[in-house]
């Protein structure tokens, strides 16, 4: 599992984070991703670094279905205390092969102890 | 058992890397086999030859290249070199690929792909990540 805490631009973990993902997807493992506290922030929907120079990733996040990783968390507590909601999130979906490659979301919204219960499933955390 | 560590931040700034160190040699200790020391992010910085700690305080990137494992052999100590490259650390074949003069990672480290740490992940019993 890859823990994200910190939004996207304001440092380097949020890109960092993503590119061990990537790694991760060629290497077949069952990858999951969680977004807790700032976290959450990186898959927030409608993204524009126009102003900051800086390059907007965020585009990255769509093709992660497409190497089978399809299990995103995202803390609800966390987007409570951001003002967010789930209609604020990037619509992230994958093509679920044992159903007729039919579209679904591969964003989950948990309460934190559900998250817990699922951290404590995982071999290995990694956390940004 | 077998642990690997996830160093994230550069030495100094925070404590990051001091208290993986005291991890690691605390484990050492106890008879346990560090896998990989995997220096991502800031962390990279662990690895420069050229820091110059004040003399009446502890040196981080020689307390690294000194320790080792229980039975005296070389800890495997990993610099990412994505995170490395945009961080102007370099070793000498780096540096050669991309024509720049002079390179600083401290011989004790090597340079490879995030794909250390992710076998470092599977390979371990714990992997162990220092960050802020």
């Amino acid at each position: 599992m890859y823990l994200n805490r910190k939004s996207s631009y304001g440092t380097v973990y949020a890109i960092e984070s993503l590119e061990v993902v990537l790694i991760a997807a060629a290497f077949d493992q069952d990858v999951s991703l969680a977004f807790i506290d700032d976290g959450v922030f990186q898959i927030v929907n409608g993204q524009n670094t126009d102003g900051i120079g800086m390059k907007n990733f965020s585009k990255t996040f769509h093709a992660l279905g497409d190497y089978d990783i399809n299990k995103l968390y995202v803390s609800k507590e966390s987007l409570d205390e951001r003002g967010l909601n789930e209609d604020d999130i990037m619509p992230l979906v994958y093509e679920d092969e044992d159903d007729d490659w039919a579209e679904k979301p591969s964003v989950k919204v948990v309460s934190n102890a559900e998250l817990s219960l699922i951290m404590s499933e995982q071999d290995v955390c990694l956390s940004f | 058992m077998k642990f690997s560590i996830q160093i994230n931040e550069g030495p100094y700034q925070h404590q990051a890397s001091d208290t993986a160190y005291q991890f690691a040699k605390a484990a050492i200790e106890k008879g346990h086999e560090i896998f990989r020391v995997f220096f991502y992010h800031d962390g990279v910085n662990n690895a420069s030859n050229f820091t110059v700690p004040p003399q009446d305080d502890r040196n981080v990137v020689k307390l690294w290249a000194e320790l080792k494992q229980s039975d005296g052999s070389d800890i495997d100590k990993v610099v990412c070199v994505a995170a490395a490259l945009r961080r102007g650390m370099l070793d000498e074949s780096e540096a050669g690929k991309n024509s720049i003069e002079g390179h600083n990672i401290h011989p004790s480290f090597r340079i490879s792909g995030l794909g250390q740490l992710i076998e470092a992940g599977i390979q371990s019993d714990r992997l162990v990540v220092f960050g802020d």
